[in-house]
Parts: structure tokens; C-alpha cells; sequence
């Protein structure tokens, strides 16, 4: 309710105006008044369930969330068995939702880009073919995506006693993609810390850089030096601690590998469909955003001498963002929920493993809660650090 | 207006959230309707599906056909409506199906935190295991470090996790929500077991591409009893439906079928007498007309009949009476008298 164009009336003699003349009380009754109907049906909705449930004895509340499990989920992040509770168990499918969507996100931000590029190439068959591969990827449905890659990988790859073994402990099978590991030395995490710490330092040399070339012209190749430093202090660190190769490789062993990393088929057919299907749409977005920029501009630029990278960087990126960045926002957002389609392929995201505890404890109404929670959290938290990195794209008008 | 559209938007998602109102006596809206709506698989055969002509086939189809019959006198006032694993308790508790006939697990937590009333067992079954038979496995305990597909949404899961934890085995599942979906990957090689209740499992080895190159391991890791439930609330239609299938298996203990039942009301063993309400009594008692099990027995069958019908050695899932033969003959199909 927009208030601010309409006179209030309480500068000129405020007496005079009876208050249901008032646009801006009135406007205070009517919201008022909206807030409690909104405020009595929800109340109303909600002790009627309440009511209708006892009335059936069935049982409400979060209290099963304490329960054991007592079910196994194929693929965690974190350590679970099934005697661990149902709160672990849905943070297990949670998790698992995260990172199929936050790996998507990436991916799909990568080759979408990409394709999209390549379909605005003056070379004929490559944007042809991106051409194509957009079509295709946009006009099948996600579903029938996911069940076709899933085929393929169960379909085509031979059973753990016929797999292929491409290279020395890598395995490829039916049971997904089975690879050798370090053996878990301190090495790798202090790695692992020097690396970000590179990061950081190289994020401030960076702005350091950027201000003094704005001082002096002087400009200071700090991406270069934090690119160098963060391949090359870690392998220092790693000798310092006597270069430790100990590989964990992965054995057969009765039914399945034990060791290594296993990438499970269910888990990469569906990051495959997730991130083919939405970089198509991706792709199409960045385009406009590089088609948004006038050509003037980019012959302008060339004209003054910038090489073609700097062009991209300077001209075109900053102001085609600002057309990219909203739909890609809403890109990965589908991306997040089309996740959901995982049950239908066997991954154990949140939604499936909320299903099965629904289904254990009859409590449909709080599960399915936890759903709409869940994914609106996941959904706000998405497009609120879209939208401050919008903000800082935008074009500053001067 | 912006917040019009906001609060019409609360509202709907409210009222999708809520769908429990329904009122009245679950006996007395079913008479009113004219038709039992019952709840079934719609994607099991011999249990609960649609045969190629659209007609419903099945043992829990023939149940609620029989309570059809009880009530109304006529086994072909009953609409079915096909529910997943996940949809099945919630559409009893909603009031969207007046009774459950969809191979569901008697459990303590389902009878006493779903606000249900399980009644008589229509089928006695165990899950199991299937295997190809080229891995050479002879017993489930060879299973260690398998991976095993399993179908959502039932009993199964936990049975599973909890049998591979007692015996200290690792294992990882495979769930997959559709059936037919769960059958390809197996069959495809994508697990090396699959666990299900042994009558599914004879269901799907049907289906497989080559059955004979799958086995059923022997061991039955849980007990199933599976039984047609009701809500709470409504005491007469619990035992209306709880005698159904009672009658159908007393009725096969004292040898009347479909086929005799005619002869049987000339019987003059007063227990027959009683039973088909040539003695009336059991019919005012549950509020039903005297000729109910009448009805049941010549619309439906006996017990036996309708198990042989739909999953008997002849049938193609060829399952033996096992668990379910009469006491008589060493089962545990046992009803308490009529009278």
C-alpha cells in the first residue's frame, strides 16, 4: 500500500477532517483490518487441523524428530547409520540437496556461459551447434532427462566384477565411478588452510592493486602473483610435511569396491540432467545479456586501443551483468527446485528422505512443513546473495 | 491490489494444508453415498490392479468387494481409487477413501499414532530377498557389503536396515519411488538384491526379463501381517469390515463356496444355518441385512477361492498357501465362530 503520493490532509486544519476521510488513516484501518483476517483464518486453519487430528488420535508434533531412524541412506556428507535420529537423518538429506545443487549451480553457471558465448561465435558450426544444443536441452522435459542419463548409467556400465578400469584405480561401473584417494595425512588439511589463506591475502593485494593503479596509473599484476602463490605455497607445505603418497585404492571386495571415493550413479545422473537442462536456459540468458550492449560501445573500446579481453572485462561484463544477474538468480533457484525430481532416480535428497520419515511416523503435516521450511530457506538464502551481488554490479549512475 | 493478492494467496496454501474435514459417521456416509470408496495399489498384481479391460483384479480388491457385498448386497458398489505407499494412510485419515485394502502392515505405531483400526489379516507375508542367480548366493547373510534396491514408503526400509544392523553387515540402498522404475534398475544390474514382501517379489520375478535366472533367497527377515484398516471412530463399520473377511475364511473352513452356496442354505448343521442367516441374528447384530455372508460368499467367494483366483499356484505369480492356508491344514488363517 503505497501511502506516500496521497495528502494526508494532517497539515491543514486537522480537526476539520473526520478520520474516514483521512486517506491515511483509513488506510491504517484497512491493513489493520486485513492483518486480522489473515491473522484469524491461519489461527482458524490452524487449531482445526489441530483439533481434527486429536479427534482421530493422530499424533502431532515435532517430538519423532528424537526417534531412531532406524532406516539407511545410501549417500551422506556426514556420518549416519540408521540408529542415529530422525533430525540427523533429514540433515543428512539436506545436506545432500546442498551439494547436487550447490555443485549444479556452479556447473551450470560455468557451461552455460560458455554455450552461451559460443552461440554468439562468428564461427558458423560452433553456434550452430550450441544452437542446438539449446533446443534440444530446453524442450525436453527434466524429468525424461534424468531418467535417461540414470539408464545410461546403469544400463551401460558392466557390474563391479566387469568394470572398466581406465586408469590405475579408477573404476567405472554400474555402482558409479570408483576412485583411488590420499590416505588422510595432516598434510592436506594445512594444504588446504595455506590455499585459503592465499585467498584472502590475495583478495586484499587485489584491491591494494586496484587503488594504487587509480593513484598512480602504475598497474599491479595481483591476480597473477595470488594464482602463482596458490599453486605453489601448497606444494611446498606438502614437502615440508616429507611428501606423503599413501593412496587409499579401492578394492573389490565380495559384492562392491571398499576404499577410494565412490561418485554414485544416482548422484551424477541427476547433477548431469540438473546442469544440461538449466545451462541451456542459462546460455540463453547470457547471450542477451552480451547482445544488450550496443555494438558502438565494443568498436568504441577497440578503437581507443583496449585488447579484446579488456573490452570484456571493462565494457561489456559490468553492464551485461546487470541484465544476467536476475534470471540467473531465478535459474538456480529452479535449479534447487528441480532437485526435488531426485526421488524419482533413487538419490536420497531431502524431499525423499523426508518422505520416508513421514512415512515411518504418519506425521504428513510436519514433514511436509519441513519441506516448504527447507526449501524456502534454501530459496531466500539463494536469491538474498543474488541480490547483493547484483547490487554491487549494478551500474553506479554518475 | 498487492495485498489482496497476498491474502488470497494465504489463504489458498492454508486451505491446501488442511483437508481434514469431514463429518458424520464413516457407516452412515457410505450408505448415503450408495458405495464404498476403497483405497488399493493399482500397481500389484494378483493384489490390486486394473486388468487390460479397466476391471480391478486382485485379493484386496476381492476384499472390499466383499464388504460391498455385505452392505449393500451387491460386491459391484465399490469405486477404488489407487494410492502410492506414501498417499495411503493420509487419504484414510483425510476421509478422501472410506477403506483401506492395499497391502499395509499391521504395526503398532500405525494403529495407534495413524488414528487407524487395522482388522482381520486378508494375507500373511515376510519380506525377502531376490537375487540373480549367476552371484551364487545361497542365504541372506551372504549379503554383506550389497547394494540392495527397495521400494519407499513401506515397512521395508526399516526392515532391511534393521536385519543387515542385527546381522553387522553393510549395505547400501537404492531407493526408487515407482515400482516399475525400482524392477528395471534391478534388473538392469544397478543392485544385486532386491527386497520387497515375498508376494511382490513373486510379482516381479514375473515381469523379469528371464525369471528363472532370479532366485528368492529362503530367509523371510520380518512378519507382514497385511490387513484392510479403517479410521477410529466408527466401531459398527470396523466389525462389519472385520467380519467380512472373517466370513470368507470361516466360510472356506466349513467348505462353502460360491458354487454350493445354494445347496448350503438347505444345510441343517445349525453352525451353517446360523452362518449363511438361515438362523438370523448376525446380520441385525452388525446392522446388515441376515443375507450377508450370503451375499459375500456367491457374489465373491470363499477365502480359498479368491486366493486361488488371484495369486493361487495357477495364477502367475503361483504362490502356495503357505502362511495362509486355513489352521486347519496348518496355516494361520483362522476365524472365531459366528454366533
Amino acid at each position: 500500500m503505497k501511502q506516500s503520493d496521497i495528502p494526508t490532509g494532517s497539515g491543514s486544519s486537522p480537526s476539520a477532517v473526520p478520520f474516514w476521510r483521512d486517506a491515511g488513516k483509513r488506510a491504517l484501518v484497512f491493513q489493520l483490518a486485513a492483518l486480522l483476517i489473515v491473522a484469524g483464518t491461519c489461527y482458524y486453519l490452524f487449531s482445526n487441523t489441530q483439533a481434527n487430528l486429536e479427534r482421530q488420535s493422530i499424533a502431532t508434533g515435532f517430538g519423532f524428530l528424537d526417534k531412531e531412524a532406524s532406516f539407511e541412506i545410501a549417500e551422506s556428507v556426514i556420518a549416519y547409520s540408521a540408529a542415529d535420529t530422525y533430525r540427523k537423518a533429514l540433515l543428512v538429506g539436506a545436506l545432500n540437496t546442498l551439494k547436487v545443487s550447490f555443485i549444479g549451480i556452479i556447473l551450470t553457471t560455468i557451461l552455460g556461459t560458455f554455450i552461451g558465448i559460443a552461440r554468439l561465435s562468428s564461427n558458423w558450426l560452433i553456434s550452430r551447434l550450441s544452437g542446438m544444443f539449446i533446443e534440444v536441452m530446453q524442450n525436453i522435459p527434466v524429468l525424461l532427462q534424468l531418467f535417461f542419463w540414470y539408464a545410461i548409467f546403469y544400463e551401460a556400465f558392466p557390474s563391479p566384477r566387469q568394470a572398466l578400469n581406465p586408469f590405475n584405480g579408477v573404476f567405472l561401473c554400474n555402482r558409479g565411478l570408483i576412485f583411488a584417494i590420499p590416505e588422510a595425512h595432516a598434510a592436506y588439511p594445512a594444504m588446504a588452510w595455506t590455499f585459503l589463506i592465499i585467498l584472502v591475502i590475495g583478495w586484499f593485494l587485489n584491491r591494494w592493486g586496484y587503488r594504487r593503479q587509480e593513484l598512480t596509473g602504475q598497474a599491479f599484476p595481483a591476480l597473477r602473483i595470488t594464482a602463482a602463490a596458490a599453486i605453489l605455497l601448497p606444494l611446498g607445505v606438502w614437502f615440508l610435511y616429507g611428501t606423503p603418497t599413501a593412496m587409499n585404492v579401492p578394492v573389490l571386495r565380495g559384492f562392491n569396491f571398499q576404499g577410494g571415493l565412490t561418485v554414485s550413479p544416482e548422484f551424477s545422473a541427476l547433477l548431469l540432467g540438473l546442469v544440461l537442462y538449466t545451462s541451456a536456459f542459462v546460455a540463453e540468458i547470457v547471450r542477451a545479456g552480451i547482445q544488450s550492449i550496443s555494438r558502438g560501445q565494443i568498436e568504441a573500446a577497440m578503437a581507443i586501443g583496449l585488447r579484446p579481453g579488456r573490452v570484456l572485462q571493462l565494457v561489456v561484463l559490468p553492464q551485461a551483468l546487470r541484465v544476467i544477474i536476475p534470471p540467473l538468480t531465478s535459474q538456480m533457484l529452479n535449479l534447487t527446485k528441480n532437485s526435488t525430481l531426485a526421488i524419482a532416480i533413487g538419490y536420497a535428497d531431502f524431499v525423499a528422505v523426508t518422505n520416508t520419515t513421514i512415512n515411518q511416523t504418519g506425521q504428513a503435516i510436519e514433514g511436509v512443513a519441513l519441506i516448504m521450511i527447507v526449501y524456502l530457506f534454501f530459496s531466500l538464502s539463494t536469491s538474498v546473495f543474488m541480490n547483493w551481488y547484483n547490487k554491487r554490479m549494478a551500474l553506479v549512475e554518475r | 491490489m498487492k495485498l489482496t493478492k497476498v491474502l488470497v494467496l494465504i489463504l489458498t496454501l492454508c486451505l491446501m494444508v488442511v483437508t481434514f474435514a469431514h463429518a458424520g459417521k464413516d457407516l452412515d456416509a457410505v450408505k448415503s453415498k450408495g458405495f464404498i470408496q476403497a483405497g488399493v495399489n493399482g500397481g500389484v498384481f494378483g493384489f490390486g490392479m486394473p486388468d487390460e479391460k479397466g476391471v480391478w483384479k486382485g485379493l484386496d480388491v476381492d476384499t472390499a468387494r466383499a464388504v460391498a457385498a455385505a452392505i449393500f448386497g451387491d460386491a459391484d458398489k465399490v469405486k477404488f481409487t489407487p494410492l502410492t505407499a506414501q498417499q495411503r494412510f493420509t487419504a484414510l485419515q483425510s476421509g478422501e477413501i472410506d477403506l483401506l485394502t492395499r497391502n499395509a502392515t499391521r504395526t503398532l505405531s500405525r494403529e495407534t499414532q495413524l488414528g487407524l483400526n487395522f482388522v482381520a489379516v486378508n494375507y500373511y507375508d515376510g519380506q525377502g530377498f531376490m537375487i540373480p542367480k549367476n552371484l551364487g548366493v545361497k542365504s541372506a547373510k551372504e549379503l554383506d557389503g550389497a547394494t540392495v534396491c527397495v521400494l519407499p514408503g513401506t515397512t521395508t526400509e526399516q526392515n532391511a536396515a534393521d536385519f543387515f544392523r542385527n546381522n553387522k553387515m553393510a549395505w547400501k540402498p537404492v531407493v526408487i519411488e515407482s515400482t516399475t522404475e525400482l524392477a528395471k534398475t534391478f534388473f538392469a544390474g544397478r543392485c544385486d538384491v532386491l527386497t520387497s514382501d515375498a508376494s511382490q517379489l513373486a510379482g516381479t520375478r514375473a515381469i523379469a526379463p528371464n525369471p528363472k535366472d532370479y532366485i528368492i533367497l529362503p530367509e523371510i527377515i520380518s512378519k507382514e501381517p497385511l490387513a484392510p484398516a479403517v479410521r477410529h471412530g466408527d466401531d459398527q463399520f470396523r466389525d462389519i469390515v472385520d467380519f467380512s473377511v472373517l466370513a470368507m475364511i470361516n466360510a472356506e473352513e466349513l467348505g462353502i463356496t460360491s458354487q454350493n452356496v445354494d445347496e448350503m442354505l438347505k444345510s441343517t448343521d445349525p453352525v451353517v444355518q446360523r452362518f449363511l442367516g438361515v438362523s438370523p441374528g448376525n446380520g441385525a447384530a452388525l446392522g446388515l441385512d441376515e443375507k450377508w455372508v450370503y451375499n459375500i460368499i456367491k457374489q465373491v467367494g470363499n477365502y480359498g477361492e479368491v486366493f486361488e483366483r488371484n495369486v493361487g499356484v495357477n495364477t502367475t505369480l503361483g504362490l502356495e498357501r503357505g502362511l495362509n492356508a486355513l489352521w486347519t491344514n496348518g496355516g494361520l488363517m483362522y476365524s472365531p465362530p459366528f454366533k
